[in-house]
């Protein structure tokens, strides 16, 4: 394939690391809401809250301006996909507004704390699932006509989908155990170590499913990954995820508090790697290409120095925010 | 489902989830200046009485803004999932409005709201204080983006049509600069400071009832009248400015807001009430002032107005929602214009804390700021239909494929999830605002206080004595 460097084809990579930031970003903090059933005691759920308590919002804005890039960028795919994802789409925004109210609204009612910690529990598994489904229901590919979405309410519910759905709620558990290694202590940490185990496990699982499962899907997923010379590209692939989950076990047994976080990010990016691999240069797999999704070159321009400038110092203050809520967060008393 | 057909259901959930989303908004927007204006003035005085008030309001403003986020995810993909087409077509001009919006003021707001809501022990005043001041910024320059792309969609500008039918931009500054933006962002600021201003009163009058000698309700009831002395007049001057450019721009929307359905070549009335009967095309018991709807829309009291008689049926906005939503809108605004005109004069007389009678007007005027930006946005929404992008694309071509049971489930989805929300946040806001302000008044991600008698009003007291 040849990968000209034209203006779609960054814009492509600007909306990719954007979702990719989203997924890492919203994901630990969506696994904690996953992770919260286990963790039935109101101190140790005051803490978990806690510790993304200052920065889940700056975390959701990427999801906006996934949505919102893609918009901008790609109209025709924002325009095919969003109505050909709709049931999911609504889940998730629903699980997202109830999550995300229940942050601050735990604070304010002792009476009705329980039913908010369900709120936010229900509300992380509902749109992570429905973000799986998502991720499932684009790359088994949808049906279009002309500039339409011409397929059935219900086509994005498949098996394949199902999977990517349940696969997606084990990686963001995965990233929420391993944040709370990185950011509790005691007997919290303790119980994060062990349930992450489990959940390394099941994330290799899932990502040999997906993998398996992807090539099966078209002729084409299984020529990109399967046929010399690309198989020079996409080897490298599943040999560092072996290469990272090794490191990861190590970790893990060494109780290394600071590492088994970023490893998994590592396992998140390599599966995100293979996905791009599968997709490109499809925005909707089989449909239409980047290029014929681009909006007009002035649109992508004028947007080109806000990205080039505005990303990096979006990226410096996040930074900030995250450097001054550093540390292990206390039992006793949150960050204040 | 209710008889409707799936465009009427997409556009009741649009109506439905925006009007929800401009409430958190409109209140943000003027909370987070007076946060900054709060926090600046206990920087510069050292008086408790601002932080302590800074920390009470805090509280609220984290409540606000939370709903304010989640309600406005759902407005970034709804016109994916329920207005593909218009996605399409308008994206390549909107989107990087929108785009921009996300880079340059939602990120900044969430980015620094970690450190203005949890950080002030851990980065010092200083620094504090300028977290505050970059999620009170974030939130202005977010309504300069927004407010630009919907002025874009009432008065395009600066765009040409491409093969494919979309959108294009030929001249980026007017797509941004368009003739309605300045007025309405003008228009919308405002609003927003004066719907904060009425709400802090409020809660500074019913607590100014209960004990007129707490420090934190006299300093936050002071301050919210000066803003409504000084404000509301300066909004109804930039209302009547926003009303001439539409009159230029869209004419027919100022003829569905005045009930003018029939052509004066000689001098309009200003109808103050009547019923808009649209099918039979007229005013039925129209009450108006002869002449004063020229004199105030063209300066001239014989000029002459076209009205919805020359416009052809299709093109007609729904009247009389336009209508009614007009006059609850300046309605409000001269109760507003009371309200400051009042707090002026027991001012003058030294009586603003002491007398009850506009302590309860100042009560009853709380919600009046968000009923008033409602009322506005369903007037200029209502009065641009039928298009989305005005005269050049109609909400009935906007539309996705879609299936009514669709929108009307997720509308529905909405309507429960959205008043569940709706109901608990109102709930715990008014309960913190049920106490004062106390001495040490804590941050959020605090336990509500055991309300056990004696420590609360104990701790007014003590405040009030040191504070006075």
């Amino acid at each position: 394939m040849s990968i000209a460097v034209d203006l779609a084809t960054l814009w492509a990579f600007i909306i990719a690391l954007a979702v990719f930031i989203y997924v890492v970003m919203d994901g630990f903090d969506l696994g904690l809401g996953i992770l919260f059933p286990l963790f039935p005691a109101k101190h140790d759920r005051d803490v978990i809250t806690n510790t993304v308590a200052p920065v889940w919002d700056g975390n959701e804005t990427w999801l906006v301006l996934g949505g919102g890039g893609l918009m901008a960028a790609f109209p025709l795919a924002y325009a095919v996909l969003l109505p050909a994802l709709y049931a999911p789409m609504i889940a998730m925004l629903v699980g997202l507004i109830f999550r995300g109210v229940a942050f601050e609204f735990r604070w304010r009612t002792r009476a009705q704390r329980n039913l908010w910690d369900i709120a936010f529990a229900g509300g992380s598994w509902v749109a992570a699932l429905a973000q799986g489904i998502a991720l499932g229901a684009i790359l088994q590919g949808v049906h279009v006509e002309g500039r339409h979405y011409a397929g059935g309410w219900w086509d994005w519910l498949t098996p394949f989908s199902m999977l990517t759905g349940v696969s997606l709620v084990v990686g963001y558990a995965l990233l929420g155990a391993t944040w709370l290694i990185l950011k509790t202590e005691g007997e919290l940490r303790d119980r994060a170590y062990h349930i992450s185990w489990y959940l390394l496990f099941a994330m290799l699982l899932a990502i040999g499913a997906v993998s398996l499962a992807t090539p099966l899907l078209t002729i084409q997923y299984a020529q990109r990954w399967f046929t010399w010379p690309a198989v020079i590209l996409t080897a490298p692939v599943p040999l560092a995820v072996v290469a990272v989950t090794v490191l990861l076990l190590k970790n893990l047994a060494e109780k290394r508090d600071g590492a088994p976080f970023f490893l998994s990010l590592m396992l998140f990016l390599l599966s995100y790697a293979g996905l791009g691999i599968s997709m490109y240069p499809y925005v909707v797999p089989q449909s239409i290409t980047i290029w014929q999704a681009a909006a007009p070159e002035r649109s992508q321009l004028i947007m080109l120095p806000g990205v080039l400038v505005l990303v990096p110092l979006i990226l410096g203050y996040t930074a900030w925010a995250y450097w001054v809520f550093r540390g292990k967060v206390r039992s006793d008393s949150g960050y204040h | 489902m209710f008889g409707l057909d799936a465009v009427e259901l997409a556009r009741a959930q649009f109506a439905f989830t925006i009007i929800f989303h401009i409430i958190f908004p409109a209140f943000s927007i003027g909370l987070a200046s007076y946060l900054a204006v709060l926090e600046a003035l206990w920087l510069w005085t050292s008086r408790d009485v601002f932080l302590n008030l800074f920390n009470y309001w805090l509280k609220i403003f984290a409540i606000a803004f939370g709903m304010g986020v989640v309600s406005g995810i759902v407005m970034s993909y709804q016109f994916g999932t329920n207005w593909s087409v218009y996605a399409d077509k308008v994206g390549p001009v909107i989107g990087p409005l929108m785009a921009y919006e996300v880079l340059t003021a939602f990120f900044l707001e969430a980015g620094f709201l970690g450190v203005m809501l949890f950080g002030l022990k851990r980065v010092g005043p200083q620094l504090h204080f300028l977290a505050t001041l970059m999620v009170a910024v974030g939130t202005l320059i977010s309504a300069f983006w927004i407010l630009s792309a919907n002025s874009w969609m009432q008065t395009p500008a600066g765009y040409a049509v491409n093969a494919e039918g979309q959108f294009v931009s030929a001249d980026w500054l007017k797509v941004i600069f368009n003739p309605s933006f300045p007025y309405r962002l003008v228009h919308m600021v405002l609003a927003a400071y004066l719907t904060t201003a009425l709400v802090v009163g409020a809660v500074g009058a019913y607590h100014l009832l209960r004990n007129p000698h707490l420090p934190g309700p006299r300093v936050m009831f002071s301050m919210a009248m000066w803003m409504a002395t000084l404000v509301a007049p300066i909004q109804i001057l930039v209302g009547d400015q926003h009303g001439l450019n539409t009159l230029e721009h869209q004419p027919v929307k100022i003829m569905a807001m005045e009930g003018h359905f029939e052509s004066h070549k000689d001098g309009a009335p200003l109808y103050l009430f009547g019923w808009p009967d649209e099918a039979a095309g007229r005013l039925k018991y129209a009450l108006g002032i002869p002449k004063l709807g020229s004199l105030i829309l063209k300066h001239a009291t014989d000029a002459p107005m076209a009205g919805l008689d020359t416009v052809p049926r299709q093109d007609w906005p729904p009247v009389p929602i336009t209508f009614w939503a007009f006059r609850v809108m300046v309605g409000l605004g001269v109760l507003m214009l009371a309200l400051g005109l009042f707090s002026l004069w027991e001012r003058w007389r030294g009586r603003l804390y002491l007398n009850r009678l506009l302590h309860r007007f100042a009560i009853a005027m709380g919600p009046a700021g968000f009923i008033a930006v409602i009322a506005g946005w369903v007037t200029t929404e209502t009065g641009r239909q039928p298009f989305t992008v005005y005269g050049l694309l109609r909400t009935a071509d906007s539309v996705s494929p879609l299936a009514a049971p669709a929108v009307g489930a997720s509308l529905l989805a909405f309507v429960i999830v959205y008043f569940i929300i709706f109901a608990a946040g109102v709930l715990y806001i008014l309960r913190l605002m049920a106490e004062p302000p106390h001495a040490g008044e804590p941050g959020p991600s605090s336990e509500p206080p055991i309300r056990t008698a004696g420590i609360t009003p104990a701790a007014g007291v003590v405040e009030g004595a040191v504070g006075s």
